[in-house]
């Protein structure tokens, strides 16, 4: 077992956090047009001016970088230069922002009025506000803001407007585009649009990469994308998709920029705009293509309150500081830096591991307030609990979760059941307490078929399983722990760890668990539990003590639903997936096994209902080789290995410890 | 006799071209000529003294600073006004007024004229460790009638080349290991002697030329045990002959560049080779590092220039048997004795090309609004292949360094005419004044074709924003060449550090990489523990086809630092692995010496320093030339 030394330095409880400022207190109390009008001049980097959007296009076209693809594609097509040019000059065109002042003046003040009705407060952490103003001063900056909801890019700009910071450039998904009239404002407030998937297309990537880089090492403006990829409908971080993280470091690895700085972003909302349009959408209902009359009906939220916003700019992180040591610059010496080519495999796992960790940082400066861990403990009593218990478990799990370091907002000079109270109220549609008995709410009440009642009761369970979410990273590690220690054969510090080890491969799509950090997740999971007394180490045992029976037990039932759940995916693939399945049949297959089961077993596992889970244990089992995808003719099937799913299942239902070989390094 | 010229013109050219080379390094012309010999070296000793007015006495000491840079003479100081001067007669600059460099030096460094950090004033001869002589060789050397010493100045004076770490010991009073003795060869053959003797009784041997490296070459080893022998070879001084139908000359390699540029002139001749150093830098010298001169562009750099080279080596003399121009027997055995640092042997002649005197020669300058742009001027330069004799662009910082060194009064720089100009500049053509550059330029030919030069020279300028900034600034560059090295002796009176480095690199990475280090460095110091902003500056000093060298400058202002040299060993230290991972070069011209040494494998692969090894195993198996260079 690794030194007390390595233990301590991770201690997340003695991470000091800014305080916050409210931005809305000022609109509330002057007039928004002026401050929408009010003079703008941003700290810019290197006080270098911004070149037009124009400007840019051209630069793009003329660098060397698209210009050697176009000859490329040019031979391999067939085709002119000219013709290939123009393609990339529509490309350009397709995706470029044209970011103007008077949008953004615009939005400030629709948005101030919109916020205002919205939002008790929108909180800002100001010290990161003045790092992130030096940053934008020193070195190309890139802002990486967490995202759980459609206005989390707009509140960026209207945040970074109000402290007269340089506004970013935003990449965004071209199904914003469909909606003609706001796609269109969110380009002229900096948005630039990407195409989800263009696989193989070289001259796509050329001109996207191209613009990004040129942006960037030209100082434009900060560049703000999103590394979860796509809005988080569990509120659970999803792990980072790495393309264009890889190409906002690429200047830095290539020496085209001393340094570029990533700020990690954490924006938590109280109650969050989407939230049972999440749920429906996890459940199977499509979601409402992004129209223009979609978000219009958002009309209809604005009566509703969604409590507060906190938005905390963390610590900006320095790539070269990062790199040093791991990253060989000299890479590039002997290829002009103009030719693509794949990056080597220690720059790869390099950005992984970087995007890995900026990702926890985000995790980890999410405010939390006390309604999360009210769902927390909701979401092991299903059935409803007294409020009496409700509040006193809530009360105990605060000490808890602050122990283990996280970053909770609540409010200490209020007593705790008005505190419970308070957050029972503002989630009205979610909760109701009745009778001095708290439970989700319950659909309607005579529902026309039994799957309509489950379906009902698991947009509830989901909607309140989104709010557990945003808890669990605190108790992830410390969970896995507990999980193991009940699955291990002995409790031989090694076994434990073989335990853990296997649980956090099986979820290490489902959770924020960065590859190769498995020694120092073990320490940090232990090291929290036995800070807080709920395990002792006796030579190479670890053991529970009395007074951690109640932790583990809450911390293992925290992860149960998601034991059940790929239980029941293995399930589904060991005793109903038919020959042949298609990637594309197998979400509805599983969902409609789910249903069954629930309903013929009165099992309580709605969360296996969700797509999200079923999409990260379906690469969960693939990784595992418990299913191979194979290619026949036009089709990906899937096949089935029916004695290691079972055996997964087994494992994970406790019924076999994981039959991992220990790792040597322990 | 060059056909194109009869005898008077060349005189003229030659008494113009005297008159510039004055110019440039001095004064007055110091002393009386070198004189050509045809003979070898057993002329008669006696003779061949009373003759030859030598620049470089055995005795350094006698003229030259014993813990700095240059003659004794001439240096910076602060007078009781608190101006600047520089003292002396012997370069342009001697006996005026600065009146700028106070502020500018005070403003750029945080220094302050009331902290002095004086050096001590002079070591005792107790100080440098006895001499730990091998006997037997002394005796033998004795015997064969070569000049030797053993006194603790003449040793202490060759245990250092010019870096800074060495010249801060000095200004400390420290000494450590020095060579046991020196010996003064005559000539080629007493340099065989002295090799046999060397070999016979393992005694050590390290070349010195004109002492002016700059890579811990020329230090001592610490760990070597056995008696260390300084071969001075400033004795081998004389043109053996000129060869006026093939142009060449044939050179002793202790020759040191002013003196070899001043003999040849005499003939209406030059070799053109001219590095900043040249002074006192040797051929020798030039050949063991691969040194570069201003004016590469038309001359070459050393190893274009040199056409046969003579070197002793343990195992015998090596030379080739033909001066053919370019020759096809596998690899040229030059390349191994060029930049060879002193490990392999000591080069005794040379065969170099020389050139007529140019005819007309012509200074010029130009200012650009930012670095950016006079890099790409410079590059379509190198690309239309017109780069003038000696072409180099200063970034922002070294432009304002260069107006602080503006003399108070002077018939070239009138200030009224200045001022007039930096209007113009800054106000009309509205260049900022901390952005702007400015390339120096010197044309060499005859007349017709420099004016036709300069011309296309000055249009390509104009595409890049490029304004021509007269004839003036362009000469003070190049007189300001021989004497910034005398100014890190002022800075390091008032607890200022700083040293220049050099790489080249491909056109493509200069901008980054300029960027990239200059702002390393500034950040390596803040990290440090440096409590002033560090100077971090450069230029780009030559251009070729494929790329550039650069120049930094980097000093800083240690008062509050414990041990200054350390740290600024590590921000050198940091600063290469920034040019490196940037695409540049471990060295252009510098060399390796043992400063560098440590990137030597990742520079040239194992293979690469496997073929070195092996050649310096045959040729010196017992390392007998043992200063550790490069290898
Ligand atoms: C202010 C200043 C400016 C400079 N400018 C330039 C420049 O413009 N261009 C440039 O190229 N360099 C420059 N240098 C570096 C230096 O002048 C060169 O490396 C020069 O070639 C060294 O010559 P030297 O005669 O002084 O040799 P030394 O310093 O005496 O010796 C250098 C190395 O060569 C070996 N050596 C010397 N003579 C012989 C010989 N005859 N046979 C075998 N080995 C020998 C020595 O052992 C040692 O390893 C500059 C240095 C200074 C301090």
């Amino acid at each position: 077992m690794a030194s007390k030394a390595l233990y301590s330095q991770r201690d997340p409880a003695l991470k000091k956090r800014d305080d916050f400022e409210d931005i809305l207190d000022e609109r509330r109390n002057s007039s928004d047009l002026r401050y929408a009008l009010r003079c703008y001049t941003p700290v810019l980097y290197k006080g270098m001016t911004p070149c037009k959007a124009s400007t840019l296009k051209t630069i793009v076209l003329q660098s060397e970088q698209v210009r050697y693809v176009i000859n490329q594609v040019s031979k391999e097509m067939g085709e002119t230069p000219d013709i290939v040019q123009e393609e990339a000059l529509a490309i350009l065109e397709e995706m470029a922002q044209r970011l103007q002042l008077s949008t953004i003046r615009f939005f400030a003040f629709t948005l101030s009025k919109a916020f205002k009705a919205l939002f008790q407060s929108v909180r800002v952490n100001e010290e990161g506000i003045q790092r992130l103003q030096q940053a934008i001063h020193e070195h190309p900056v890139v802002l990486l803001p967490s995202h759980r909801s459609y206005i989390d890019f707009l509140m960026m700009s209207y945040v970074l407007y109000t402290y007269d910071l340089a506004l970013p450039v935003i990449a965004a998904g071209m199904d914003f585009l469909g909606m003609k009239f706001v796609g269109e404002m969110l380009r002229m407030s900096g948005a630039f649009f990407i195409r989800r998937s263009f696989g193989g297309d070289k001259l796509y990537w050329a001109v996207f990469s191209e613009y990004v880089k040129t942006m960037l090492r030209n100082g434009y403006a900060p560049i703000e994308f999103f590394l979860e990829g796509t809005r988080s409908r569990t509120c659970k971080s999803l792990t980072p998709k790495l393309g264009l993280l890889n190409i906002v470091m690429d200047p830095f690895f290539k020496g085209e920029v001393f340094d570029v700085s990533l700020v990690p972003i954490s924006i938590s909302y109280e109650r969050v705009l989407e939230e049972t349009l999440y749920a429906r959408e996890l459940l199977g209902v499509p979601k409402p293509k992004e129209s223009t009359s979609g978000l219009l009906k958002a009309r209809r939220i604005l009566s509703e309150d969604y409590g507060s916003i906190h938005v905390y700019f963390g610590q900006p992180v320095s790539v070269r500081s990062l790199a040093q040591g791991r990253i060989n610059r000299s890479e590039y010496n002997l290829i002009p830096r103009y030719i693509p080519r794949k990056s080597s495999e220690e720059t790869q796992s390099f950005v992984n591991d970087t995007a890995y960790m900026l990702v926890r940082r985000q995790e980890e400066n999410m405010v939390l307030r006390p309604w999360v861990l009210i769902a927390a403990v909701l979401m092991q009593n299903l059935d409803g609990l007294d409020l009496e218990l409700l509040t006193k478990q809530t009360v105990w799990l605060r000490g808890l979760a602050g122990a283990f370091g996280a970053f909770l907002d609540w409010p200490d000079q209020t007593p705790a059941d008005k505190v419970v109270a308070s957050s029972l109220a503002l989630h009205h549609g979610l909760v109701q307490a009745t009778g001095g008995r708290v439970r989700l709410l319950e659909g309607p009440q005579d529902p026309a078929s039994p799957e309509e009642a489950l379906f009902d009761q698991a947009v509830g369970v989901l909607s309140c399983a989104s709010y557990r979410n945003q808890v669990l990273h605190v108790f992830l590690r410390p969970a896995l722990v507990a999980v193991a220690l009940e699955t291990a054969n002995t409790s031989r510090n090694d076994d434990v760890y073989s335990s853990f080890l296997y649980l956090r491969n099986v979820f290490s799509n489902e959770f924020i668990l960065c590859p190769g950090a498995s020694v120092q997740d073990f320490e940090e999971g232990c090291y929290l539990l036995l800070k807080c007394g709920a395990i002792q180490m006796l030579q190479q045992d670890l053991v529970v003590t009395e007074r951690g029976q109640p932790i583990l037990s809450f911390l293992s039932g925290m992860l149960e639903p998601f034991l059940q759940g790929y239980q029941v995916v293995c399930r589904y693939f060991s005793e109903e997936a038919s020959e042949g399945l298609t990637e594309k049949q197998y979400i509805p297959a599983v969902r409609s096994f789910a249903v069954k089961r629930i309903l013929s077993e009165g099992l309580k596992c709605y969360e296996a209902l969700s797509s999200d889970l079923q999409k990260n244990a379906l690469a969960a089992l693939l990784r595992m080789s418990a299913l191979r995808k194979v290619k026949a003719a036009d089709q990906v099937t899937l096949k089935v290995n029916t004695m290691a799913v079972k055996a997964i299942e087994d494992t994970l239902g406790g019924k076999v410890p994981a039959q991992k070989p220990v790792l040597a390094r322990l | 006799m060059a056909s194109n010229y009869n005898s008077s013109e060349r005189q003229r050219i030659a008494q113009q071209r005297l008159k510039i080379i004055a110019g440039h390094l001095q004064k007055d012309g110091d002393g009386q000529p070198v004189r050509i010999f045809a003979n070898d070296c057993k002329a008669e000793a006696t003779d061949r003294r009373s003759s030859v007015a030598r620049s470089m006495p055995k005795r350094r000491q006698e003229i030259m600073k014993w813990n700095g840079w240059g003659y004794s003479d001439s240096r910076f100081l602060f007078n009781k006004k608190g101006q600047a001067e520089f003292t002396g007669k012997r370069y342009r600059l001697s006996g005026l007024i600065l009146p700028s460099l106070k502020d500018w030096f005070e403003g750029t460094f945080g220094a302050n004229l009331q902290h002095k950090s004086p050096a001590v004033p002079s070591v005792s001869a107790s100080t440098v460790p006895p001499p730990c002589l091998n006997e037997d060789f002394v005796q033998d050397v004795k015997a064969s009638g070569v000049p030797y010493s053993h006194e603790a100045e003449d040793r202490m004076f060759r245990a250092h080349g010019h870096c800074l770490h060495e010249i801060f010991a000095l200004r400390e009073g420290k000494v450590g290991r020095v060579p046991d003795m020196v010996v003064w060869p005559n000539c080629h053959d007493d340099v065989v002697k002295i090799v046999e003797l060397a070999s016979k009784h393992n005694v050590c041997l390290i070349p010195y030329g004109g002492g002016t490296s700059v890579s811990s070459a020329l230090e001592c080893p610490p760990e070597e045990t056995r008696s260390i022998v300084s071969l001075d070879t400033s004795q081998m001084n004389r043109i053996l002959w000129i060869d006026e139908k093939n142009l060449t000359a044939h050179i002793e390699a202790g020759i040191v560049g002013q003196d070899l540029e001043r003999v040849l002139n005499e003939s209406g001749y030059c070799t053109g080779h001219e590095p900043d150093s040249m002074e006192f830098s040797s051929l020798g010298g030039w050949v063991a590092t691969r040194a570069s001169g201003m004016k590469k562009n038309i001359y070459g750099n050393i190893e274009d220039l040199v056409i046969h080279i003579k070197m002793v080596t343990p195992r015998g003399v090596i030379e080739k048997g033909c001066q053919g121009p370019r020759m096809s027997m596998g690899p040229d055995i030059h390349h191994f004795i060029l930049g060879s640092e002193g490990t392999l042997g000591v080069v005794t002649e040379v065969t170099m090309k020389i050139r007529p005197i140019p005819e007309y020669q012509k200074y010029g300058s130009v200012v650009f609004p930012s670095f950016e742009q006079g890099v790409a001027c410079l590059r379509e330069i190198a690309k239309q292949r017109c780069a003038p004799a000696s072409i180099r662009l200063m970034d922002n910082a070294q432009f304002q360094f260069g107006h602080a060194l503006k003399p108070q009064v002077s018939s070239i720089f009138t200030s009224f005419l200045d001022g007039l100009k930096k209007f113009y500049i800054t106000k009309f053509k509205g260049f900022d004044p901390h952005r702007l550059c400015v390339t120096t330029l010197l044309f060499e030919g005859d007349r017709e074709r420099v004016l036709q030069h300069e011309k296309q020279v000055y249009d390509i300028a104009a595409k890049f924003g490029g304004l021509a900034a007269g004839e003036d600034n362009g000469q003070r560059g190049y007189m300001l060449t021989f004497v910034i090295a005398y100014l890190r002796d002022l800075g390091m009176e008032y607890y200022v550090i700083g040293e220049s480095f050099e790489t080249s690199v491909p056109w493509d990475r200069v901008l980054d990489l300029c960027r990239n280090v200059k702002e390393r460095i500034v950040r390596e110091c803040k990290e440090k523990g440096v409590q002033f902003p560090p100077m971090s500056t450069c230029r780009v000093t030559q251009t070729y086809d494929a790329g550039a060298c650069v120049y930094f400058y980097f000093a800083f202002n240690y008062r509050g630092l414990a041990d200054p040299v350390h740290v600024y060993d590590q921000v050198e230290h940091a600063a290469r692995e920034e040019i490196l991972a940037n695409g540049g070069s471990l060295s252009h011209h510098h060399g390796v010496g043992k400063l560098r040494k440590q990137w030597m494998k990742e520079s040239i692969s194992n293979v690469g320093l496997g073929m070195l090894k092996s050649v310096k195993d045959f040729v010196d198996p017992d390392n007998i030339f043992g200063n550790r260079n490069l290898l």
